[in-house]
């Protein structure tokens, strides 16, 4: 079966600093994939050329059977590939609700559908109660989540997370992760994430990639891949896992 | 309310006559390239301005209107040559703007960019219309002794005002150079340009440097206006037409290169003096503004300017 | 429709707009001739004022060039009408295309390039001043010299050619400003109006969320654009003469820019209470000075400065926020 996500021999280059070398790897359907790596070692850049803020020097990105490298952040969104910042980008002056509307209004053009999914989704990320804030009055995990809700609103196929765990603590730590899991048990959705919080890593992916110096030194399950070599070497360190 | 050039004094434009002298374009075009001069100090201030402070500066032009009108009061009150006035009345628009900065712009910088166009545009329209109410509508000029003498240099004739005003341009702007190179604080201000952040760690006074900055930037624009008043005639109007200018000439030559506003400067006082010539004068602006817009299209750093992510 | 159009709105609001309303409606029985020149002139600012409001308020791309719009339905309609006979309604739907294709091919040139912030308001200004001096060229439409509508004393109002008393001119423009409300509203609450203002607060998240974002800010400059020009060819006809030198003049942006400043970006009510403000405190200042028999020219643009800085430095949001907030009056969206 073809992959839903296949990374093919991507490199980006920025004036000299090579940031991602001749990166490969496939997100089959259904799968949560983690992309680990220190930090430097080219993930978001990745997950950039993936969303269409940038072209890939070289390499081809294909979604779906069909190539997206290239294409415009918007036309990937609307392929169906949502994604979240690393320092999250609400639309602060509107309210938590409008914003995931917004998202919800690229497949559906009645204001009044959109705001049904909408309230769906806020349900979902456990956000409902916090509807008619203005995103501005937010505090940081729950700009997180309004994050994933906003991207999770447009539909997509495959959800990029850029580092939605970091600075929250445990037991949002653990939220999260159980809505990540629920959405992709109970709908088949398609998660990237970029980590660096192993607990979550550990607990959601099914599937790692480590990234170092913008190359990809290790790829398959988790428990394979935190045991090599390698791995251990670039990024783990000292750092035990069970 | 006209916003027609100011007619510049001194020298009549050519006739429409197909067969012009050749030397009359070399004429118009070393007038232009010496108008070209001053303006070119005129918008390094604004470049400096911008460069630093991250400020849209909509009252360029008004500010150095404030400039002109104290030359002029000072050459009709006590006949001091605005040659001579060049350093002082450069201090006071110095102290204005470092004034204007810290008291009233400083507040703005972390706000949305359109609020800090308005506030400016708001100064701008209040200083336009308090020196209406002082001085009326009427052109100001200053007529030195030597306004109508000129310098020949084989088949070029060239006007001794514009000699004189552009040297004291390039002069002024040699000495914003040496500052900006060659002393301490100059270095820490092209620090702050460069990395806020950086600059803040290494406990640098942001907002006194900001400060000095505009404050240089307006010291600028009051030189090159007490020199400008020997060229043209002043009215209140004068003033968004330059800023307009300012931005035009920054725009073109680069933004953040020194050099390139006095090129830029150049460029657009040569292109109008010939647009003036071959067309009318009064299409003039229109070939600053194609300009601009071909630039602002095509190569939005200007042309000595460093592209900016 | 009306349920749709009221949808959200709270009863004070409503009540207000209605009492509003019925003042406007009833205005020119009451008030003599000379305020009624003054209402006209509010109603106008106004109406541009919601119409710049779209596109800076909605989608936040700032506009100093919208003279060019007054500017070329002004001109459009009357030459059509002067050469040809031709009255101002259809001059109107002429202008529509001609506006249109003006705003779409400034924003084509802006956003293709990515020109934006400062730079996007530059290039407004700079293509109001070059149709001001190309129009000081362009004969046919009288140059600089001027272009001028005939004039002739009518026993009754005739609406088709708006020729007539001020009255006339005043329901039009208050029909105008109504129905610019109203699109405004349906506008703000749709589809392309969350688009515009996911846009106006961030622009690159507002991609990643799937909004073209190039197809949506053409749309707000082309809408602007054509609801101006209605407003140019009110003028054309309102006051029977045409200058490039005045319309399309920088001072004329900034005037109309000044409304929605004042009164609220962003927001629905913020245009129209700009616009009475900024009326009313200049009437006032104007009997002030006739009062004490000073007559300088520029006092009336100092006060609108003075006002600006004001209202810039002390409520940016505007007026209107402040008011809402006191009256208790929620505006459904920013």
């Amino acid at each position: 079966m073809t992959p839903l996500l296949a990374v093919d021999a991507v490199s980006k280059r920025f004036r000299g600093l090579v940031a991602v070398d001749r990166v490969s790897f496939s997100v089959p359907q259904g799968v949560i994939c983690a992309v680990i790596g220190p930090n430097g070692a080219g993930k978001t850049t990745l997950f950039n050329m993936i969303a269409g803020e940038f072209k890939p020097d070289g390499g081809t990105i294909t979604f779906g059977g069909e190539r997206i490298d290239g294409h415009t952040p918007d036309e990937v969104c609307r392929r169906g590939i949502g994604r979240t910042f690393q320092i999250v980008r609400p639309f602060p002056g509107l309210s938590v609700e409008d914003n995931v509307v917004t998202g919800a209004l690229l497949r559906r053009s009645e204001v009044r559908a959109a705001r049904l999914h909408a309230h769906d989704v806020l349900h979902r990320l456990d956000l409902f109660d916090k509807r008619t804030l203005p995103a501005s009055a937010l505090t940081l995990p729950d700009r997180k989540r309004l994050e994933v809700a906003r991207a999770l609103a447009t539909d997509p196929k495959l959800l990029l997370l850029d580092e939605v765990i970091a600075g929250l603590r445990p037991t949002e730590t653990d939220r999260i992760v159980a809505a990540l899991r629920d959405l992709n048990r109970e709908t088949g959705l398609t998660i990237l994430l970029i980590e660096h919080v192993m607990r979550a890593v550990m607990a959601l992916a099914q599937h790692i990639v480590v990234l170092h110096h913008g190359a990809a030194i290790a790829v398959g399950a988790p428990e394979v891949v935190v045991r090599e070599r390698a791995v251990i070497d670039s990024y783990l360190g000292g750092e035990a896992v069970a | 309310m006209s916003l027609l050039r100011p007619p510049e004094r001194g020298r009549s434009m050519a006739s429409r006559d197909r067969a012009v002298p050749a030397e009359i374009y070399l004429n118009v075009a070393v007038s232009g390239i010496l108008t070209g001069l001053v303006y070119g100090l005129m918008a390094l201030g604004l470049s400096v301005i911008f460069g630093v402070v991250r400020v849209v500066n909509f009252a360029h032009g008004e500010l150095m209107t404030i400039a002109m009108y104290i030359a002029v009061v000072l050459f009709s009150a006590f006949k001091l040559d605005p040659l001579i006035m060049l350093v002082p009345i450069a201090m006071v628009l110095f102290a204005l703007g470092y004034a204007l900065q810290a008291g009233v712009i400083n507040a703005f910088i972390t706000r949305p960019e359109h609020t800090q166009f308005l506030l400016l545009i708001a100064l701008a329209i209040i200083i336009v219309n308090t020196l209406l109410i002082i001085f009326g509508p009427d052109a100001h000029s200053v007529q030195t002794s030597y306004a109508f003498d000129s310098f020949q240099v084989g088949k070029l004739i060239i006007d001794a005002t514009k000699l004189y005003a552009a040297a004291a341009a390039l002069v002024a702007a040699t000495a914003l150079f040496a500052f900006f190179r060659f002393t301490d604080t100059g270095t820490a201000i092209r620090a702050c340009a460069d990395n806020y952040a950086g600059a803040l760690t290494v406990g640098l006074d942001v907002n006194r440097l900001y400060a000095l900055t505009f404050g240089l930037g307006a010291a600028c624009v009051g030189a090159a206006g007490t020199v400008l008043v020997l060229i043209i005639d002043v009215t209140p109007q004068v003033g968004p037409v330059y800023t307009l200018l300012a931005f035009v000439i920054v725009i073109t030559g680069g933004l953040g290169s020194m050099p390139g506003s006095l090129l830029g400067g150049v460029l657009i006082g040569v292109t109008e003096a010939m647009a003036g010539l071959i067309f009318t004068p009064s299409a003039k602006s229109m070939f600053a503004f194609a300009i601009l817009v071909l630039v602002l299209l095509f190569r939005p750093q200007g042309i000595l300017g460093r592209k900016i992510s | 429709m009306m349920a749709q159009l009221t949808e959200g709105v709270s009863r004070r609001a409503l009540l207000l707009l209605a009492t509003l309303l019925a003042a406007l409606l009833i205005a020119p029985l009451v008030v003599n001739d000379y305020l009624l020149t003054a209402l006209i002139l509010v109603l106008y600012f106004a109406y541009i004022g919601q119409a710049w409001n779209i596109m800076m308020g909605f989608a936040g791309q700032l506009s100093l060039g919208h003279s060019l719009y007054v500017g070329l339905g002004a001109y459009t309609a009357a030459a059509l009408f002067i050469h040809f006979g031709i009255g101002p309604w259809l001059g109107f739907l002429v202008a529509i295309p001609v506006t249109a294709a003006c705003g779409a091919f400034l924003g084509f040139l802006a956003f293709r390039f990515g020109v934006a912030g400062v730079y996007f308001a530059i290039l407004t200004i700079a293509f109001a001043e070059f149709a001001r001096i190309g129009f000081d060229h362009f004969a046919w439409v009288g140059g600089s010299a001027g272009f001028f509508l005939p004039v002739k004393q009518y026993a009754h109002n005739d609406l088709w050619l708006l020729r007539g008393a001020p009255a006339m001119f005043y329901y039009v423009m208050l029909a105008a400003t109504a129905l610019a409300f109203i699109a405004c509203r349906l506008l703000l609450h749709s589809r392309i109006g969350y688009f515009w203002q996911a846009i106006r607060e961030d622009e690159r998240a507002a991609r990643a969320t799937g909004i073209d974002t190039f197809r949506y800010k053409m749309y707000a400059v082309i809408i602007s654009a054509v609801m101006t020009s209605f407003a140019g060819v009110f003028h054309a006809f309102y006051y029977n003469n045409l200058f490039p030198e005045q319309i399309f003049h920088i001072s004329r942006s900034i005037e109309f820019i000044l409304a929605p400043i004042i009164g609220g970006i962003g927001s629905l009510f913020g245009p129209l209470l700009g616009a009475f403000l900024l009326e009313t405190l200049a009437e006032g200042l104007r009997e002030v000075l006739a009062l004490l028999g000073v007559d300088v020219p520029g006092l009336r643009q100092l006060f609108f400065g003075v006002c600006l800085l004001l209202v810039v430095m002390l409520l940016p949001d505007g007026v209107w926020p402040w008011l809402a907030r006191r009256l208790r009056i929620k505006e459904s969206k920013r």
